[in-house]
């Protein structure tokens, strides 16, 4: 299930209106996507560990969610030294390993984790609601933002329906196992729960819409852009701009 | 639009509606409800007390017949946004009903959706949950509420529109005694309240309404 763990806190970066967090971190993703100089992405990746440190965020839970994405770049690694085209540094048996393909997969890696981490410091310290309601304020669609709002809401509730299936499977005794028993179980797990989800969002819409829902999402609590928003962000962008005017 | 006293609010002539592929739940059936009128409505499983909820509030649509609501008729779903805005139904699943992270934004939904402003919302926050005996509640975490919680806090999501008519779908179901008296109470405290409610408690129906009907194979009759 998605919960919002680092939702909570009294840090700068929490305090610190979504609508800012939203365009900064948007910034610095797509610089750092299009950087290719090591210098800068050096320091972008200190500026993304530093944002997480302000945070104060805990290390153990940020360390499983990097581990996710790196499981992913470490499969790079396993292809690009040895088929990227370039200066062949170390010969393998017959594999060639390159010398661009070794720093392509380790700009790879600086980008992404960069990325992440400020992912995690700048829109993960902001609750679902907060975010939609700043994405809404920045002028995105209403069919967008209820579409983000709505994947992560039903996101939730097919976990649901999953874990009381599982439940109702565990009661009467069912083991996984390799046999045509249990892989016809979980497929009548999987379309039960997708039917079930179904229904249960159409139940939830229904009493959405008997609340007066016309297709716009109005949240309590409104922002109130303050001078410290202002200077938190002018000081982000800033260093965003010096990354790229960096040698 | 004004509607005269005593005339029925809520008029359905000559209804007829079927689920796919089933037969006629309802066929040239007739209702009135009436302002002021607290009534229970009883009924064996699969007689369409829920789904003649669902028709009143426009989530279903009958193949033939008349909906009039408010003194006019109902029949796309633009009429029905008034309806919506102006009775409230509670779901029997208090799952279905809560949707959003905390107490607080959930019973502000409704409010928010009427366009009341911030301010009026939240003064309307603290009073239904005063009123429903939720105080403190606001910042829960909706899916961590207890069964009993969960019910009361959707009462509370639709109270907070202040409805002129309560639809409740089997509101005392899984409740124990202790939060049954609650609501026996909440609803007695608010005598101006109009309601119509779906239950099989007979205890609880005694005490908070003052007429019962039953609904046995598409047919509706005082008992």
């Amino acid at each position: 299930m998605i919960k919002e763990k680092f939702s909570e806190g009294d840090s700068l970066l929490h305090k610190l209106d979504p609508r800012v967090k939203i365009i900064v971190a948007l910034s610095f993703s797509v610089i750092v996507a299009v950087t290719d100089k090591y210098t800068s992405l050096s320091v972008a990746l200190l500026f993304a560990v530093g944002a997480v440190a302000v945070a104060r965020l805990e290390t153990k839970e940020i360390i499983s969610r990097l581990l996710v994405v790196n499981s992913f770049i470490f499969l790079l690694w396993l292809m690009l030294p040895f088929t990227f085209p370039g200066k062949n540094i170390y010969t393998l048996d017959s594999l060639n390993i390159s010398q661009e393909g070794i720093k392509y997969a380790l700009l790879i890696t600086i980008k992404s984790n960069s990325i992440i981490l400020a992912g995690i410091a700048l829109l993960s310290t902001s609750s679902i609601f907060n975010l939609v309601h700043a994405l809404r304020h920045l002028y995105l669609p209403d069919k967008l933002t209820q579409l983000f709002f709505f994947t992560y809401r039903y996101t939730q509730t097919i976990h649901s329906e999953y874990i009381r299936l599982n439940n109702a499977l565990k009661i009467r005794g069912f083991k996984a196992q390799t046999n045509f028993h249990t892989y016809r179980t979980y497929a009548y797990l999987v379309g039960m729960m997708l039917v079930r989800s179904y229904d249960r969002s159409k139940r939830v819409y229904n009493a959405m819409l008997c609340r007066g829902f016309k297709g716009k999402l109005w949240t309590l609590n409104h922002f109130v852009f303050k001078k410290s928003d202002f200077v938190t962000g002018m000081v982000m962008i800033s260093c965003i701009i010096g990354l790229v005017l960096l040698p | 639009m004004k509607e005269r006293k005593n005339e029925a609010v809520i008029k359905i002539t000559d209804l007829s509606f079927a689920y796919l592929s089933r037969d006629y739940i309802f066929k040239k059936f007739n209702f009135n409800f009436s302002k002021g009128e607290r009534i229970g409505l009883v009924g064996p499983n699969g007689s369409g007390k829920t789904t003649l909820f669902h028709l009143i509030m426009g989530l279903l649509h009958p193949s033939e017949g008349k909906i009039e609501i408010f003194g006019k008729e109902r029949k796309v779903e633009n009429d029905f946004i008034e309806v919506r805005e102006r009775i409230g139904l509670v779901f029997q699943d208090p799952d279905d009903q809560l949707f959003s992270p905390t107490v607080a934004e959930d019973i502000a939904f409704g409010p928010l959706n009427l366009r009341k402003n911030h301010q009026e919302t939240k003064k309307i926050l603290k009073e239904t949950l005063e009123t429903l005996g939720l105080a403190g509640f606001e910042d829960r975490i909706t899916y961590n509420l207890s069964y009993g919680e969960k019910r009361l806090v959707s009462l509370a999501t639709v109270w907070a529109m202040q409805p002129e008519i309560l639809l409740l779908d089997e509101p005392t179901i899984w409740l124990d005694e202790e939060t049954i008296e609650k609501i026996v109470q909440i609803l007695n405290n608010h005598p101006h309240l109009s309601y119509i409610i779906i239950s099989h408690d007979k205890k609880f129906l005694r005490e908070t309404t003052n007429k019962t009907f039953k609904m046995i194979n598409g047919k509706i009759e005082k008992i």
